[in-house]
């Protein structure tokens, strides 16, 4: 029984991982004041790009910076598009989703049926020992640490860094920040190459370890879901963290209750991770004095460099 | 008058900056000596901020050169400014809500990081120019004389040469102001220059010791302040002379058409204020003056009185019909008239034509729907109307609202509101940002209005404006409203004690 138990507890680690990566990257986006709705197209090219460099080179670590790099190029189109062009972000966002799945389909087809072996865990001598725990916490593959210590670094980032502050600043103000003399346009867009970059990882976790396969639209929506967290997690990290777990974990129980063939609609178990994920966060975010706060004030808004005369 | 001994700081000689239609600067030359508070003075549109704003590296000038320290430079961005030494206080605040006052203060200083050391600096700063702060309050909760000593101490930790302050006094109370220039006058001891922009004269001869007088994009006077009279001052700043507006004497005060009565209303949102047991009512007639610093629940009443936020049905009266629970286009219909302090996006629509504008209140109450369609003809006569009526600057009426600038909109909202007949009409903030011509207009319409016999509620930071037009005025402090006073009976510095109170309790329900 204990076994069934820590098996599922470790599927919830990888469930959550992929959000985990997607969130904290379209948190950062965020905090610089711009909405990118393009996370499950970049999330879905990291995908294919990991797996088909992967396969083509053998080795995973290529794979894994392949699809960080072509997260990121997909999240340069969008820099280009909104901040040069200035065009409407939540349009170029759902462009870049859109663009995404389709192109990925495209280059995916031939890699369909394709076998990988895919990242294997890394267990943390003298820690894995443990019994249960050793199991639980330390044995999983290099991505799930890499997702848990990025936490950690946005975190520090955002709270305890200039350049941090700075970011902070230039979602909250544009037009402030741009009177301190601060590179706004700049700032942007390297937080949403960040933000690429993380959603590809997110991408490749998908493909080389939660399911070493690629398949059509295989992020099947979890970039929306990352969005979603991002904001009932008012923007911050740490909170990220119990969302992505939260939704993992419930993805994996409903899945355990379907086996176990309990009489429930299978729909209806379907809707549970999203439902539970939108109650939590919610009930922990229902004080608006710090939604307000968090919540940075440039969210969407385009900067014009000229301003206001 | 400079004296001999002192050394130039910085010098711009046929400076011309200009925007597509116009020419904001018209080879403008400029010394400010070493130690030095010079005010600089014009309308809006004079072409200050432009001139400013090339000083600060945020704008470049066309042509012209500037000598600073004895050396020709070219300011190219603000970073180079600051570099130079000269420091910058925005008008529009540049601070960051969410974040304290020791990262907004780190922002702006380059390379530095938001730690203990800035921190001891900033109090020791602070203490030495008489401004206290405490450094881990988010500036969400500093009320707007706070706010603005915190970028005070951010431009002096640069420990600038050059400190430009743009119309800092616009949004303090009188006390306040004094307070300012205190400590403006220690910084120029330390043999800092200060530039001193302002429309409001007398404080400029209270202050500065020499002036420049801007108008139309060109210098049109170099003076001492202290030897000419706000009239010889507004004067040169407008170019003829100003009508005063005279405040008429109460005409016949019947029972009140207009009475708030206990109106509570909670705060919307964190860190805004409630209104707390609102009373007050307006005769025919009679100006209504709301003084108070913004922040202190003016927003909260223009709403609760426009009907953008409902309240209890007893709390809003008109002609003795209760109307709390209804909403705007209801209480419009009952002929309340309403100038939002937002003229763009709450007062009009700025990517709406000047007739459609005019449509959108318009319609309540004049008959400007035929057949369930808009009658154009007579849309656009309303809209020309207000345009020829309140001398609405605009090549047709046509043009976009977005389009026009702050006191033009302001005249045709007014306008329009006016020409509607309103029986009570809710003035915000009337004349801010309006240049010295356009508010003049505005001020005398509002008494015009009131002659006919409406109820007029003003709610304005400017304590000049309600001394000059209101009847009567009370203090909003908190979300508290102060017992109403006779104009005739108070002065500013007594209204700027109560604008301090932070709990205007004691002075409530006392009319």
């Amino acid at each position: 029984m204990t076994d069934v138990l820590i098996a599922m507890l470790i599927t919830i680690v990888s469930a959550a991982t992929p959000l985990l990566f997607a969130a904290l990257g379209e948190l950062v986006v965020e905090k610089s004041g711009v909405l990118n709705l393009g996370v499950e197209g970049m999330m879905v090219m990291g995908a294919i790009a990991g797996f088909a460099a992967t396969t083509h080179s053998g080795s995973l670590a290529l794979g894994v910076a392949g699809a960080a790099f072509i997260g990121a190029l997909m999240a340069s189109v969008f820099a280009f598009l909104v901040l040069v062009l200035m065009a409407n972000q939540v349009a170029s966002g759902l462009a870049l989703t859109l663009f995404g799945i389709g192109l990925s389909a495209l280059v995916g087809s031939s890699f369909v049926g394709t076998p990988l072996d895919g990242l294997d865990p890394v267990a943390i001598p003298g820690l894995s020992g443990l019994p249960v725990i050793g199991r639980l916490l330390f044995n999983h593959d290099v991505l799930v640490y890499l997702s848990l210590g990025m936490v950690l670094a946005v975190w520090w980032f955002l709270n305890r860094t200039r350049a941090g502050l700075i970011l902070r600043a230039v979602g909250e103000s544009h037009d402030s920040a741009h009177a301190l003399g601060y590179p706004v346009v700049w700032i942007r867009f390297a937080a949403i190459l960040f933000g690429g970059a993380m959603a590809g990882i997110a991408g490749a976790y998908l493909s080389m370890a939660y399911t070493p396969m690629w398949s059509e639209n295989m992020s099947a929506g979890r970039g929306w879901i990352a969005l979603a967290l991002v904001v009932f997690a008012t923007w911050r990290p740490l909170r990220v963290l119990v969302g992505a777990y939260l939704f993992g974990g419930v993805t994996i129980a409903q899945l355990h209750i379907q086996g176990a063939g309990i009489d429930v609609s299978s729909q209806l178990l379907s809707m549970l991770p999203y439902l539970a994920t939108i109650v939590v966060l919610v009930i922990i975010s229902r004080d608006g004095a710090r939604v307000r706060l968090n919540a940075p004030a440039s969210l969407g808004r385009i900067f014009h460099s000229s301003g206001s005369k | 008058m400079s004296t001999p001994d002192k050394q130039p700081l910085i010098s711009l000689s046929g400076i011309c900056r200009s925007y597509p239609g116009v020419l904001a600067n018209d080879n403008v030359s400029l010394t400010i000596n070493k130690g030095e508070i010079h005010g600089l003075i014009g309308e809006n549109g004079a072409g200050k901020s432009t001139l400013v704003k090339i000083m600060y590296g945020s704008v470049r000038p066309d042509s012209g050169r500037i000598v600073f320290n004895g050396d020709e430079v070219s300011i190219d961005n603000p970073a180079f400014a600051r570099r130079l030494g000269i420091a910058m206080v925005f008008q529009h605040f540049s601070l960051f809500e969410p974040m304290t006052v020791l990262e907004n203060v780190a922002l702006g200083l380059a390379g530095q990081s938001a730690d203990a050391a800035l921190a001891g600096r900033l109090v020791e700063t602070g203490e030495r120019y008489g401004m206290p702060v405490d450094a881990d309050r988010t500036v969400d909760e500093l009320s707007v004389g706070e706010r603005q000593r915190i970028e005070i101490l951010r431009c002096l930790l640069q420990d600038p040469e050059l400190l430009i302050m743009d119309e800092p006094t616009s949004v303090l109370t009188p006390q306040e102001s004094n307070a300012l220039f205190v400590t403006l006058r220690k910084i120029a001891e330390e043999g800092r220059s200060i530039l001193f922009i302002s429309h409001k004269l007398d404080e400029v001869r209270a202050l500065c010791e020499t002036s420049t007088v801007m108008r139309g994009g060109k210098v049109v006077a170099q003076c001492d302040p202290r030897e000419e009279s706000a009239a010889t001052l507004a004067k040169l700043m407008v170019g003829e002379d100003l009508a005063e507006v005279e405040r008429p004497p109460r005409s016949a005060s019947g029972a009140p058409i207009f009475e708030i009565n206990d109106l509570n209303v909670p705060a919307p949102y964190p860190g805004a204020s409630a209104l707390q047991s609102i009373s007050f009512a307006v005769s025919p007639g009679e100006i209504f003056g709301v003084a108070g610093v913004a922040g202190n629940g003016q927003a909260e009443l223009l709403a609760a009185l426009s009907g953008e936020t409902r309240s209890a049905r007893s709390s809003v009266t008109v002609n003795g019909e209760s109307c709390g629970h209804e909403g705007p286009r209801a209480r419009r219909s009952r002929g309340i008239g309403f100038v939002p302090e937002d003229r763009l996006g709450h007062g009009a629509v700025p990517d709406f034509a000047l007739t459609e504008n005019a449509f959108l209140t318009g319609h309540i109450t004049e008959p400007l729907i035929r057949s369930a369609m808009i009658d154009h003809a007579r849309t656009r006569t309303f809209a020309e109307k207000i345009r020829a009526t309140f001398d609405v600057r605009a090549a047709s009426v046509e043009t976009l609202a977005g389009q026009l600038s702050g006191g033009n909109l302001q005249k045709f909202i007014l306008g329009r509101e006016i020409l509607l007949n309103p029986r009570v009409l809710v003035v915000a903030h009337p004349t801010w940002g309006v240049d010295a011509g356009a508010a003049v207009l505005i001020r005398s319409r509002l008494v015009e209005l009131a002659q006919t016999g409406a109820a007029v509620v003003v709610v304005s930071q400017d304590l000049d404006e309600l001394l000059q037009i209101s009847h009567r005025i009370s203090v909003l402090t908190s979300g508290t409203l102060s017992g109403s006073m006779a104009t005739a009976d108070v002065t500013a510095e007594e209204l700027g004690l109560l604008m301090m109170e932070t709990d205007g309790g004691q002075y409530a329900h006392t009319a």
